[in-house]
Formats: C-alpha cells, sequence, structure tokens
C-alpha cells in the first residue's frame, strides 16, 4: 500500500511516500500564499524521489494549518450566529462568554437564547418553539449571518432538537449553512458551544482548502480518496471536513509527535520539533501524544476537545537574534523568508539558524556564517530557552530520549536538560510522515444504566464493540484495531446508576478493498 | 499567613479566588469557572464588590449566605437563568421581615466560592469575608454553624423555571434530605439561600477570612504556575502527600452522590509507591495500604504537575500525573463533636482522624 502523507504548515509544505512501512521520498517547499503552488511542488519532488507514479498511490492524507491559522490571525473567517436552546435557563452566562473581543469582532459574533434543550435524564426543558427559533435565525440572517451554530443544554445526553432545528432552519432558509454542538463537542455547554462557533466560523474556508486538495488531486494524477488528519492523529474523509473542519485544526503537533516516534522507533519520549517561528514540545506515550487533561485553550477560547498537550514557543530557525545586551532570540522571525534574510543565505537579518552554523552545529546556507560578537553567550541562552521549555514538559526525573525534528532542529546541541537528543532520518518530513500513517478511528459515546445484568465492565466492551464497528465501516483493518482513550463518568442524580462512557479505538486503514 | 485582608474584589481578584476556591474545593464542589463568568456578566465592567470584616457588621445585622445546590455537572450544562437569586432573596426578607445587609459564602471551595459573587453584584451588598467550611464538603448541615447550634431553615430553594419553595425543618440533617430531593425534581441543580444569620450569631463560628485566603491561594498559582504545590504547601503549612500518575479510576453514583477510588503510581521521589484516594464529591482519604497519609476534614488535592491547575474528581482520568497536596482543616474541626458530622467515620470509612 502506497501512501502521500502532506503537510501545510506557515512556512514549509512537506511531502513523503510511504510504501507499508517504508520511507520512498519526500520532498520540503516553501508555503506559498495560494498554498495550491507549494503543494504540488512539494508533492511532485516527494513522487519523483520515491519514483512512483501518481496513479500508484492508494491514499492521500493531508494535514493543514489553515484552519488555525485563520483563527490565530482572526482572518478568513466567516460572519457567524449561534442560537442556543435552553430558555428558560441560561441566562446567567450569554454564549460568547470570554472571548477576546477582537475575535468575536472578527466573526461579527451575535447570538439569540431560545426555548428548548433537555434536563439531564432527557426530559424536555421546554419544546422547540418554531416560531421563535425562525425569528431568531431571521434576525441572524438580517445581520448578515450565512453560518449559524446551534447548541442546546444536554444536547451529549439527547440531541434530537438540535437536529430538528436544524432541518426547520433549513428549510425556511436553504442558504444557511448550520452547525450543531453536539457532533462536536464533549460536556460542558459553553465549551461545546465554542467549538461550534469556531466551526461555523470555518466553513467557507473549509470548502475552499478542500476544493484546492480535490484540484490538485486532478492536475497531479491522484485517482485515489483523499484525507485530512484530525486532531487526535487519525483520518477524516475530505468531505467530512466541508462539515466540520474544526475537527482538523490542531492536526499539526499530533501529526508531528506521531512522525517523530514512527521514525525513530522510540515509542516513549519527548519531542521537540522546532520549525521556521515555533518550536513545539510534547510528550509520546506508546506512539501517540500525551492529550492535555482538561479543557484546551485555542485562539484563547476555551474548547474542549482531545488534543495533545504540546507547549509551543517563539523560537524558530528563523528567529531574529538581537546580539546587544540584553540578548534576544526571538519570538520575531523572519519566517519564511529565511531563505533570502539570513547572513547564511546573503541576507542581512541576524537569526538563529546563522547562530546554529555559526558555533559549529550546523552545515548550511549559501554565504559564510557571521561573526557574531556574543556567540558563546547566545549559544547559552539558546540551550537555556530549549531546555526550559523541556523541562516544563517532562513528568518525572525519569530518562528518555528527545526525539528532535523539524527543519529548525539543527538548533539542538547533543544533549538537552540531561537528556539525549536523537535526530530520526528524515526529522525534517516528520508531520508529512505522521499525516502518512495517520489511522482510521471509531468514537462511540453512550449513557448506559449499570444493573445486575450488565457491570461497568460489560457497558464497556459493548460500547467498545460499537466503536469498532464504526471505525471498521470507516475502512479500519479489523486486526489492527486497538484501544486510543476510555472514559467513564457517572451522572448523579438520576435514579440508578448511570454511566457516561466513551470510547476511542483506532486502526491502520485497509487497503485491499480497493481496485 | 499574615496577608492583608482584601476589602474589594475586581475582575482580576475574582479569578485568583476562583481558581484558589478549586483548590479548597479539595477535588469537589465543582468547577468555580462558570460561577465566575456568571459573576462577571451579572456585574459589567468596571465594577466590584466590596469585602467586608464581620465585625464591622452591627450585632442584628442579617446575613445571607447564597449557594448552589445539586451536582456542579449539570451547571456546566444548564445555567442559571440570573432572576433565581433577587427572587430567593425576596423571599428570605418577606420569611423573615427584615432586610439583608450582607451575603455570606457558605463554601469557600468549588463553584459556591464564585456564586455568592453575582449576588452581591446583583443586590449590590457588601460581601463577609469568611466562609463556614473553610474548603467544600458534599452535604448541606457540614457547616461550622451546625456546631453553633445554628439552625439551616428557614431556607429558601429557587429554580431556573421560577419554581421557589420554602423550608422549616427539624434538623439540618432534615434540611439536607428534603432539600436534596427537591434538587434532583428541579434537574439536579438549584440555588439556595439558607442559614440565614445575624452578625452576632455568627461571630464565633464563622471560618474567617477564607475569601482572603482563596484570593492568596490563586496569586500564588499564578506566580507560581507549575511548582504551585510546593509553594501553597510552604505557605499554608501543608504536605506534599504524593506525586503519581493515575493508573485507574473506578466511580459509582449512589444517592445522588459521585463516589468512587482513584489510583495513583509514584512518580519522582515517590517512584516504586501507589497510593489509593477515595472519594465522595470531594477526596476523604488518601491511603498507602494500609498507612493512612491524610482524611477528611483535612484538604486533599490534586493539582495538575504541568499547569498547577486544581483538578476535580470529575475531570481526574486515566493517566494525568498529579501533586497530592495535603492542607490542615481549620481548627473547628478537630474537635469530637465535629468529627462526628466530618470525620472519617461519617463518611463510613473505618479510620481515625489524624491530623497531617
Amino acid at each position: 500500500m502506497i501512501r502521500v502523507g502532506i503537510d501545510v504548515g506557515g512556512t514549509n509544505t512537506d511531502a513523503v511516500v510511504m510504501k507499508n512501512d517504508e520511507f520512498l521520498g519526500g520532498e520540503k517547499s516553501p508555503s506559498t500564499p495560494d498554498v495550491y503552488t507549494g503543494v504540488e511542488l512539494a508533492v511532485r519532488g516527494a513522487l519523483a524521489r520515491a519514483s512512483i507514479n501518481a496513479n500508484q498511490v492508494d491514499a492521500v492524507m493531508l494535514g493543514t494549518t489553515h484552519f488555525v491559522n485563520a483563527l490565530v490571525e482572526r482572518k478568513r473567517l466567516a460572519n457567524c450566529g449561534l442560537i442556543r436552546m435552553c430558555l428558560p435557563s441560561g441566562s446567567s452566562l450569554f454564549p460568547f462568554a470570554d472571548w477576546p473581543n477582537e475575535l468575536v469582532e472578527a466573526i461579527n459574533g451575535t447570538f439569540h437564547l431560545v426555548n428548548g434543550g433537555y434536563e439531564m435524564d432527557g426530559t424536555e426543558i421546554a419544546p422547540l418553539n418554531e416560531e421563535q427559533l425562525l425569528k431568531a435565525a431571521d434576525e441572524l440572517f438580517e445581520k448578515g449571518c450565512r453560518q449559524i451554530a446551534i447548541s442546546s443544554v444536554f444536547a451529549t445526553v439527547r440531541n434530537d432538537m438540535e437536529h430538528e432545528a436544524k432541518k426547520l432552519l433549513q428549510k425556511k432558509r436553504p442558504k444557511i449553512d448550520v452547525s450543531l454542538s453536539c457532533d462536536i463537542g464533549r460536556m460542558g455547554l459553553l465549551e461545546r458551544e465554542n467549538a461550534a462557533i469556531i466551526n461555523a466560523s470555518l466553513k467557507p474556508l473549509a470548502k475552499e482548502v478542500v476544493e484546492a486538495f480535490q484540484k490538485l488531486q486532478g492536475s497531479v494524477g491522484f485517482d485515489c480518496p483523499l484525507f485530512f488528519t484530525r486532531n487526535d492523529g487519525t483520518l477524516i474523509d475530505a468531505n467530512e471536513v466541508l462539515r466540520l473542519p474544526v475537527l482538523t485544526f490542531a492536526c499539526g503537533p499530533t501529526n508531528s509527535m506521531r512522525g517523530a516516534a514512527y521514525l525513530s522507533g522510540i515509542k516513549d519520549a519527548l519531542v521537540v520539533d522546532i520549525g521556521g517561528t515555533t518550536t513545539d514540545v510534547g510528550e509520546v506515550i506508546n506512539g501517540f501524544p500525551r492529550l492535555a487533561g482538561t479543557s484546551v485553550t485555542v485562539a484563547d477560547v476555551r474548547t474542549n476537545f482531545s488534543m495533545p498537550d504540546v507547549l509551543s514557543i517563539g523560537l524558530g530557525g528563523g528567529s531574529r537574534i538581537r546580539p546587544e545586551q540584553p540578548l534576544a532570540i526571538g519570538p520575531e522571525s523572519v519566517g519564511h523568508e529565511l531563505l533570502q534574510r539570513a547572513y547564511i543565505f546573503g541576507g542581512d537579518v541576524l537569526t538563529a539558524s546563522d547562530l546554529a552554523v555559526s558555533i559549529g552545529r550546523a552545515k548550511m546556507g549559501t554565504h559564510a556564517a557571521p561573526e557574531i560578537e556574543n556567540a558563546d553567550e547566545l549559544k547559552q541562552l539558546l540551550d537555556q530557552i530549549i531546555s526550559d521549555a523541556v523541562a516544563r514538559t517532562r513528568t518525572s526525573d525519569k530518562q528518555m530520549p528527545v526525539i528532535a525534528v523539524g527543519g529548525g532542529s539543527v538548533l539542538l546541541g547533543a544533549q538537552v536538560d540531561g537528556l539525549e537528543v536523537i535526530r530520526p532520518p528524515h526529522h525534517d518530513l516528520a508531520n508529512a510522515v505522521g499525516a502518512a500513517i495517520a489511522q482510521i478511528s471509531g468514537e462511540v459515546s453512550k449513557v448506559v444504566s449499570l444493573s445486575e445484568e450488565l457491570d461497568r465492565e460489560t457497558a464497556i466492551a459493548q460500547i467498545t464493540q460499537e466503536a469498532n464497528e464504526m471505525a471498521i465501516s470507516r475502512g479500519a483493518d479489523i486486526t489492527s484495531l486497538s484501544m486510543l482513550s476510555l472514559s467513564d463518568v457517572p451522572l448523579s442524580y438520576l435514579p440508578g446508576n448511570n454511566l457516561a462512557i466513551s470510547v476511542t479505538v483506532v486502526g491502520d486503514l485497509k487497503m485491499e478493498q480497493r481496485k | 499567613m499574615n496577608n492583608p485582608a482584601i476589602t474589594k474584589i475586581d475582575f482580576k481578584a475574582l479569578k485568583y479566588i476562583a481558581d484558589g476556591g478549586a483548590i479548597l474545593g479539595s477535588g469537589g464542589g465543582g468547577d468555580p469557572y462558570v460561577g465566575r463568568l456568571m459573576a462577571q456578566q451579572a456585574w459589567g465592567s468596571n465594577n466590584t464588590v466590596a469585602v467586608i470584616d464581620i465585625d464591622e457588621l452591627p450585632d442584628d445585622a442579617l446575613i445571607l449566605p447564597i449557594a448552589m445546590m445539586g451536582a456542579p455537572t449539570v451547571m456546566l450544562e444548564k445555567f442559571s437563568s440570573g432572576e433565581e437569586i433577587p427572587k430567593l432573596i425576596s423571599m428570605m426578607e418577606r420569611f423573615l421581615g427584615k432586610k439583608v445587609a450582607a451575603i455570606l459564602c457558605i463554601e469557600a471551595g468549588g463553584l459556591n466560592s464564585t456564586i455568592p459573587f453575582i449576588a452581591a453584584a446583583q443586590m449590590q451588598l457588601p460581601i463577609v469575608d469568611g466562609d463556614a467550611m473553610g474548603r467544600a464538603f458534599p452535604e448541606l448541615q457540614m457547616v461550622t454553624f451546625t456546631l453553633g447550634g445554628i439552625q439551616a431553615t428557614p431556607m429558601a430553594m429557587m429554580d431556573e423555571k421560577g419554581n421557589g419553595a420554602t423550608f422549616d425543618t427539624i434538623s439540618n440533617s432534615w434540611a439536607e434530605k428534603l432539600a436534596r430531593a427537591l434538587t434532583i425534581e428541579m434537574g439536579g441543580a438549584a440555588m439556595v439561600s439558607l442559614y440565614p444569620v445575624t452578625a452576632a450569631q455568627c461571630r464565633n463560628y464563622l471560618i474567617r477570612g477564607s475569601l482572603t485566603k482563596a484570593h492568596r491561594i490563586g496569586q500564588i498559582m499564578a506566580e507560581h504556575g507549575a511548582n504551585a504545590c510546593a509553594a501553597l504547601v510552604e505557605e499554608f503549612d501543608g504536605t506534599h502527600l504524593f506525586q503519581g500518575r493515575v493508573r485507574d479510576v473506578n466511580r459509582v453514583s449512589e444517592g445522588g452522590f459521585a463516589r468512587g477510588t482513584v489510583k495513583l503510581e509514584g512518580l519522582g521521589d515517590f517512584i516504586n509507591r501507589e497510593i489509593t484516594l477515595s472519594f465522595q464529591n470531594e477526596f476523604l482519604i488518601a491511603r498507602e495500604g494500609d498507612n493512612v497519609l491524610a482524611t477528611t476534614p483535612d484538604l486533599i488535592t490534586l493539582l495538575d504537575i504541568f499547569s498547577g491547575d486544581a483538578v476535580t474528581t470529575e475531570l481526574v482520568k486515566y493517566g494525568l500525573p498529579v501533586n497530592v497536596l495535603g492542607l490542615p482543616c481549620d481548627p473547628i474541626w478537630q474537635s469530637p463533636q465535629a468529627l462526628e458530622i466530618v470525620g472519617p467515620r461519617y463518611f463510613k470509612l473505618d479510620y481515625d482522624y489524624k491530623p497531617i
């Protein structure tokens, strides 16, 4: 089975070709403003190096930072409105609470509260009021919202009211696109509706991105399915991305950590991914990133996805250096202009890459490294910044290797925080490799009532079976399925012993079914 | 602990109180985040709430505690309407024939550390620097006021639909029993006002300075981040009980309470050791085999190793690395009479209380 993995970053676009477990070839190309050109160059280069024709490829897996960048830069976001079904409850805490003002302004965020929602046992707080709902939608429409997010209280227990509301809205106004909170988040109304709003704001961009890649498929000559990678390191069909772009927006760090573990053959390690502008530090356990414990803040908005716990600092190969006191490396960066502006490439900006060459850690560039006055002190500062980040990410003093990946990993010395640094082959393409090896998942969340006939273990086993079946229906190989996460939380205040169980399983993409 | 008492709460100070309240929650009481945002919405921008010492109030001043009763998880989904508290207060004022002079926080731990600020903001009343638990406890009668013979009733309860009820019971345990039953009918969470007291009545039983303490804890967390545990041990005479990774979480829901156990496998200095924590909403006991490291009423709190944030019993999950912090309870809880209502044996644990 031949897979192409693509990673579109802010600075570079990488592509790799893998045949089963074997790395056949890869290419790195600067990202271009139109995205398309950079991706095509990288993909064609990787195929040429691997001596593979596009029509031999069985699957293309793609990870992109488009969505998270749009959020961080507050650009290319659609105007959004939210309708929360909650009244008479809910007015004490309005939607968009705790959002940064600029982001609310960037999406013209607005909302209405209407009757509806459920109690925790699934009875209605109030019935859905069609007239009130459509009036709210009309007002949002008049304010320019074509993207509407819908949330309802305890949609995690029952989601039929959200689906009914969507149907009513789309019947009245076919031009409105609807995102439902129940499709996206978990327990926690505010965090779930935050995720639904973000999803809605990203939909037009998702259409652009998916269409660009579908066009690329044609021009390069792929004849195979196109997948995107999700936040948890598993795959989502391209058509699903149109509906749920938010599920892919944090895939970058996940792909890089999964790729690092895969390339090094080490399943438990710290991963330091140094790019042009930033460094991400995280931990892999059994080949998967350690997930953040509780809620996760994305672009200053609190959400409750499963996302890797990553520490991001403003240090990269393009970081600007201030050689006079007080010394500084980053966070300002020349970014994708490194190849023009750094001294070693004939430019006139002193960057972290110049320092790495000057102190003998790297050999690169077209010009000699500049004389740097405080080189020794800057070297100490550089090591200090990275050591601090690694120390903060460690869970114990246990010795474990640090896997260094990314184009900027030449900045690292032989040791960090007393740990051995390993630079696996093709480390600068780790993200694309992580995308290429992404797996298929199945996830099921349910509330079950435990009894003498149904104990906790049996209930978990039943739900695991359902998750397995979902993964298989999405194309997973039955023999490769394993459990990625399991949680069970009791719902108090219900008669009996009720447990909310959620299970995620993963497995390899099965390919025999094709051709 | 010689920090100057706080006298005014703004948004930043409220965030400190919420973070500190999560620590004092001892794993329970819910996440104060939602309560903090509700308070912010209630008092709008550029406002503050005044905090006063109990001794600033005349003997006959009426003080009303305001709290959320029920499952904090419900409050993460079903927010209150915002009308409950003014209605509760007017019900209580009618009942008692007296105007309220100040709001009190009954439970400085968890969500209820921030709820009274909604009341103080909506009613434009000061809030008293103190509480009746010094932490979070699962049941309504587990307050210092019970030790002083102060009645929980008259008590008022209000749901988000506008249904209200008042209680007049023969004991605080009965108030707990009846109020909890009604909470379930109201959808799992309701706003309550209970233990109406005069300043004179509660002076001897109030745990003084709780808000200042919660605020100071939040401040230390902001300053020390992942190292907050050590800094809190230092400042509040606590104990670093353990550092480890969660290896099992077993939960059952009984009688409206989330009960269960958490197993931790040692990390760092605690490598090759294993401890078990038992909880009923709050952490009750930390044991290494048969050796008791800490029990209720002392506080047992988990802190995320990376962020230093408090981890509640609802959010604790497999694989999470945590520090276990033990903090001494207020001395008022150490008498035999007090241990009868909040000690290990009340929770059916066959161990004696041994102060940490």
